[in-house]
């Protein structure tokens, strides 16, 4: 098995590496032929592992790879841990990935930087595979932190935007931040627990729940809810938790393939799978859970209210996956974190779906991304057009559809939980479930119905949309056609569609595993679930087969919460364009508000950068300059050479005053040795 | 068959006479100077291999032994000897040198024959520093060593290059005379200047203190340390891009080497008494720098900054030992710090030098170091601005690359030692990002800024395989750092068990 797993991971590894450093040689078709071939070696592989363990029963496989070293006793090794739940992120991430490689073809076939995207994507994947199989917490954290480089790198891929180029710095160092916390958190378990290794460290569970640390001097804080809320924090980085957030929405800047692979279906649901994976932990912490809940139910509703007022199409989308990363958060909170896992994977492929019919109607509008120059595109794009409509219904939990499976399951779990904080949950998901229709509908209506705006648009106002994906300003010239006048929309090539459509199929059928995943025993002992905190299992003792949960999710709130926000949009939009301005009038403040997304960036920029860069320059200035080259280094020489220019005077060459001094010495020396 | 040559000596003395006979060569034929340099440098390395492939990994005892009487008036000894902490940081001096020597071949156009020869001769100094095990020994080598760098400053360096030399050479020289003094004091108590006789010496606690401070004020100049570290910056904005990289990947290294030679074997009890004013200074290091590292307009500057907070891990990993003790009452996590500290010193010396290497590259085409004269570098060079993001990314501690190593050892072990010692020293994982990220946002990415940048050369083949040996060693230290630390196990080990014996 071990080489098997080998080669799942060095595929991509593989392909990356001839892509990116031999590029210009191999060409175009070289370097995705290459980088296809190594990702979907590693999807077939993962298809098969995925058979052997969750259908033939093969056995949990833990072992090592390499000793990567030996310090103090502790073993930093590589290695892997595949069970059902490692094989099923294995497979949502190859094949995520390989529908990405595939569209890329089309959407970046005439950018410079072809070969390079391809070794970036392929080198994503070999990260976010490390980071899925691995079995210990160093490994954890190198593919935490590679994919936080990758995501840099293809944030800032057209680098020549400086709006890109920020984005990815701030990606980065928003990411950090997470990462300090989690790397503070690694260093708690391996301080009780000695080692570590997954299983290791869940053995030592029990006893680092009793152990305290006093972390301000006076107090004792349980071990485990320290590690578990530092670990969070890392969670809170890479899946864009608030405060965490901020990063997420302006890695739009990056090119459409990778919001889809990258920023919707796999890294940022790392931190999904690793509060997952140390199920065994955060179990016995109810403080570490009931934060977790309250901030993920804080993203999930708040960020998609930003997702109602944004204009630009992938934006929309981006608000929505922060939104729906808040839900798996809140299921997690919840103890029910099969139901969070589930709908990361069912989230996986109707948002990479979304975005990528989104680059779809990009690239119809030719770089184009406000959506107020859109409109009425479903006749002369039906399949983007279809797809995208399985893909919002999935998103809203449809029934019948993925999304409406796990998003009912978390909502449920969550009216079940005695968490401290579920009630406040509860609201708030419930709440979002609305938003969540209205702004997916919002911005299906508003791009595949209605008037056909973009023929309104006399020349392409580039200079307005602030945030639009003009990547189409630097690269024009290879595009061989022009952007003024209205365009001609038509359907993609077929590298784009058919993604579309081979994502569109488990957007609507990966619900229907929904009895397994959550109220039977696929992820067996991969997910810990406390007896007092077991929610799904007391969900499961209604479930009557996937009939009956549709049935009776039709008569929950969230269905008809979902169908008002869809029959909202579809009025306002639709019907009432009018009443979009005048609530847009009437409720300004919110309005604003919302458009300024809370304040969050104003806040971090002014506070965090503004006053680290004031406090360098502080310490510089004063510390360093002034203090201490200018009074201490400079000071003392400059104090040496005063004493000497007034030494110096005793230093005549006179051979009176040297013979003088002497007299005066021996008298001196005479009446000390004399008395 | 190596083993019972005397490696050592050869180590130290190939490039002593290799720099003799470069510097009689003389400048006539400068193409000859440049070759016979590389010639010593290669084969200075070459004799060190074996010393990391046949070093016993069992034991702390020192290895690769010579004796010779020197001054017997004085029972002083020409007495050489490495163990796992020295002989790494010789490997890591001869590699260096090759690479300095081969960066500097067609940069450096004035006086070449002296230029290569100064390096040689710091070379044979710096193993001599690592190798000697006779304190008189090791302090000529210690003193000796700064003459070439100040010459190397001091006539190739920048406009401002005579401030710089005199702050750096005055700086470091008070440092080590107050460490003569101890050494000299140790002597009358012990009859022998040998270092090994020094770590049996029992000493007091007044006698360990004052000794400890002593070699505190030398190789805390050295390393350096916040507050005397004043001086590097200086020192690397005006030295040549060969000065820079010798000093930051092999001199400053020479501070961390002394606390682990001197300062804790001989004074373990006056160590873990001032614990708290080392792991202070340490930590300020590395929050305080990291700001000051922000705002710094001047590439090289920015460097130099780095270098003193990844430098305050190192002090951090050695001192957070008796922390470690005192609060968990065992010294379970100690190797873990010290050992980091060794990977932090070996790691930096080949990132500092692959960053100060970078910017030599960028200096010798616009000749400028401002941040502001560049951008948008990428649209030009583009292999230059992979190698550069590469190293960048080693810069702020990457899983994968030589730089996480080092700091991901020294924060864990902080953690057993105190919450907030951990949280300060994990800081470094967001302050190293930002700055060192915002420095290649500026310089890196962007539109081309200037019409200079537009007339950018990508690297020629010359500077394409220093950097592309540099980020090989950076990558295969992130992916495999067991060959590195197996070596030091013993003697770490050792060490711990000596310094948990109290001398009083």
């Amino acid at each position: 098995m071990e080489n098997i797993y080998l080669a799942i991971v060095l595929a991509p590894l593989f392909g990356a590496i001839v892509a990116g450093l031999f590029g210009r040689q191999i060409g175009r078709v070289g370097a995705h032929t290459v980088t296809i071939l190594g990702v979907a070696v590693s999807f077939l592989l993962s298809l098969w592992v995925f058979k052997a363990h969750v259908f033939d029963g093969a056995e949990v496989y833990n072992a090592t790879v390499y000793t990567w070293m030996v310090s103090d006793g502790i073993r930093f090794e590589v290695g892997f841990l595949v069970d059902n739940l490692t094989a099923m992120m294995m497979l949502v991430v190859t094949f995520v990935s390989l529908m990405v490689h595939i569209y890329t073809i089309g959407y970046m076939q005439d950018d410079p930087g072809y070969q390079r995207f391809f070794a970036y994507i392929s080198l994503f994947t070999f990260s976010m595979l490390m980071l899925v199989m691995a079995n210990n917490f160093m490994q954890l954290f190198f593919g935490w932190e590679a994919v936080g480089l990758v995501s840099y790198l293809l944030i800032g891929f057209w680098y020549k935007r400086p709006t890109a180029i920020y984005a990815n710095m701030k990606a980065f160092i928003v990411n950090r931040v997470g990462d300090f916390g989690f790397i503070l958190g690694i260093g708690a378990l391996l301080f009780y627990a000695g080692s570590l290794d997954y299983w290791e460290v869940f053995a030592e569970a029990e006893g680092m729940s009793q152990a305290t640390i006093s972390i301000i001097p006076g107090t004792e804080w349980s071990l485990l809810t320290v590690a578990c809320i530092l670990l969070f924090i890392g969670a809170m980085g890479k899946s864009a938790q608030v405060p965490l957030h901020v990063w997420l929405p302006d890695s739009m800047e990056g090119p459409t393939p990778i919001s889809a692979l990258i920023h919707a279906a796999t890294m940022v649901t790392a931190g999904i799978f690793m509060v997952a994976r140390m199920s065994p932990l955060f179990e016995l912490s109810t403080a570490a859970l009931s934060f977790v809940l309250v901030i993920g139910a804080l993203t999930a509703f708040f960020m998609g209210l930003i997702g109602i007022v944004q204009n630009d199409i992938k934006r929309v989308v981006a608000y929505s996956t922060l939104s729906q990363l808040g839900y798996m958060t809140v299921a997690l909170g919840a103890s029910a974190y099969a139901a969070g896992v589930f709908h990361l994977m069912t989230h996986a492929f109707f948002k990479a779906l979304l975005f990528l019919a989104a680059g779809s109607v990009i690239i119809a509008m030719h770089h184009e991304q406000d959506m107020r120059r859109m409109g009425g595109l479903r006749k002369y794009m039906p399949i983007t057009y279809i797809t995208a409509l399985i893909g919002s219904l999935a998103l809203i939990g449809f029934p019948g559809f993925a999304g409406f499976f796990s998003k009912d399951g978390i909502i449920e779990a969550v009216s079940l939980s005695t968490t401290p904080g579920a009630t406040f949950a509860y609201v708030l998901v419930l709440a979002g479930v609305f938003v969540t229709a209205f702004y997916s509908f919002r911005m299906f209506f508003l791009v595949f119905h209605g008037e056909e705006r973009f023929r309104n648009v006399e020349h392409h106002a580039h200079h307005d949309a602030h945030h639009a994906d003009d990547h189409g300003d630097d690269h024009g010239d290879d595009h061989g056609h022009g952007h003024h006048g209205p365009v001609e929309p038509k359907e993609s090539p077929w590298v784009v569609t058919v993604p579309l459509i081979l994502l569109a199929i488990p957007s609507v059928l990966a619900g229907y595993v929904v009895g397994p995943m959550l109220f039977g025993d696929f992820f067996g002992d991969a997910i810990f679930v406390a007896e007092a905190n077991d929610v799904l299992a007391r969900l499961g003792e209604g479930y009557t087969g996937v009939m009956g949960f549709i049935v009776h999710g039709m008569m929950m709130p969230p269905f008809w919460l979902a169908m008002a926000g869809l029959a909202s949009a579809w009025y306002i939009y639709m019907r009432k364009p009018s009443i979009a301005a005048a609530a847009k009038a009437r409720f300004e403040w919110l309005y604003k508000v919302l458009d300024r997304k809370y304040g969050f960036d104003e806040f971090n920029a002014f506070v965090f950068a503004g006053g680290s860069v004031g406090l360098g320059r502080a310490l510089w200035r004063f510390g360093d300059r002034l203090f201490i080259d200018g009074l201490l280094v400079n000071g003392s020489a400059r104090a040496v050479g005063f004493i000497s220019r007034y030494a110096r005077f005793s230093q005549t060459g006179y051979l009176y005053h040297y013979a003088f001094a002497m007299i005066i010495g021996l008298l001196v020396l005479i009446t000390v040795f004399a008395f | 068959m190596f083993a019972d040559w005397p490696l050592l000596s050869l180590v130290i003395w190939t490039p002593i006479i290799g720099g003799i006979l470069v510097l009689m060569a003389g400048d006539k034929m400068p193409d000859g100077a440049r070759r016979l340099a590389l010639f010593f440098s290669v084969l200075t390395f070459l004799i060190s291999i074996p010393l990391f492939v046949h070093f016993d990994r069992g034991t702390h005892e020192m290895q690769f032994v010579e004796l010779l009487p020197w001054i017997s008036t004085f029972n002083v000894n020409y007495h050489l000897g490495v163990d796992g902490i020295s002989m790494p940081l010789i490997l890591l001096t001869t590699f260096t040198t090759v690479l300095v020597v081969i960066a500097a071949w067609e940069v450096i156009q004035k006086r070449v024959s002296q230029y290569m020869a100064a390096f040689l001769i710091m070379e044979g100094f710096m193993n001599g520093v690592f190798a000697a095990l006779d304190s008189v020994l090791f302090y000529v080598f210690f003193e000796g060593m700064l003459i070439p760098m100040f010459l190397v400053i001091g006539l190739w360096g920048g406009p401002n290059r005579v401030y710089a030399t005199l702050k750096f050479f005055l700086y470091t020289f008070l440092g080590s005379v107050f460490m003569l003094v101890a050494l000299i004091y140790m002597y009358t108590r012990s009859g022998s200047f040998a270092i090994l006789d020094f770590h049996q010496l029992q000493l007091g606690m007044t006698a360990q203190v004052l000794i400890f401070l002593a070699f505190l004020a030398a190789f805390a100049v050295k390393i350096p340390m916040w507050p005397v570290h004043t001086w590097l910056p200086d020192a690397h904005v005006e030295a040549p891009t060969g000065g820079s990289v010798v000093l930051a990947a092999i001199m400053l290294k020479i501070g961390g080497y002394g606390f682990l030679r001197f300062s804790l074997p001989i004074t373990p009890d006056a160590s873990m008494a001032l614990d708290w004013l080392l792991i202070t200074m340490s930590l300020i290091a590395v929050v305080y720098i990291g700001f000051v590292a922000l705002v710094q307009q001047d590439m090289k500057k920015l460097i130099a900054y780095s270098s003193i907070a990844h430098m305050g891990f190192v002090t951090l990993g050695i001192f957070i030992v008796f922390m470690i003790y005192n609060n968990t009452g065992n010294w379970q996590g100690a190797a873990l710090g010290i050992e980091g500290a060794m990977v932090q010193m070996i790691s930096h010396g080949f990132i500092s030098a692959a960053m100060f290497l970078c910017v030599g590259v960028l200096y010798d085409r616009l000749h400028s170091r401002q941040i502001a004269d560049y951008g948008g570098v990428v649209n030009t060079m583009p292999w230059f601005a992979a190698f550069f993001v590469l190293f960048a990314m080693a810069n702020t501690g990457l899983p994968g690359t030589s730089g996480f190593v080092g700091e991901f050892m020294v924060i864990l072990a902080s953690f057993k030692a105190n919450f907030w010692i951990a949280f300060l020293a994990a800081t470094t994982l967001i302050l190293a990002a930002g700055y060192t990220l915002w420095l290649v946002k500026r310089v890196v990415f962007g539109e081309i800024a200037n019409d200079n940048v537009a007339k950018l050369q990508d690297l020629n083949p010359r500077e394409f395989l220093v950097l592309g040996i540099l980020a090989f060693v950076v990558l295969l230290l992130g992916v495999w750092p067991a060959p590195l630390l197996e070596v030091m196990h013993a003697t770490v080990d050792n060490l711990i068990q000596h310094i948990a014996v109290s001398k009083l």
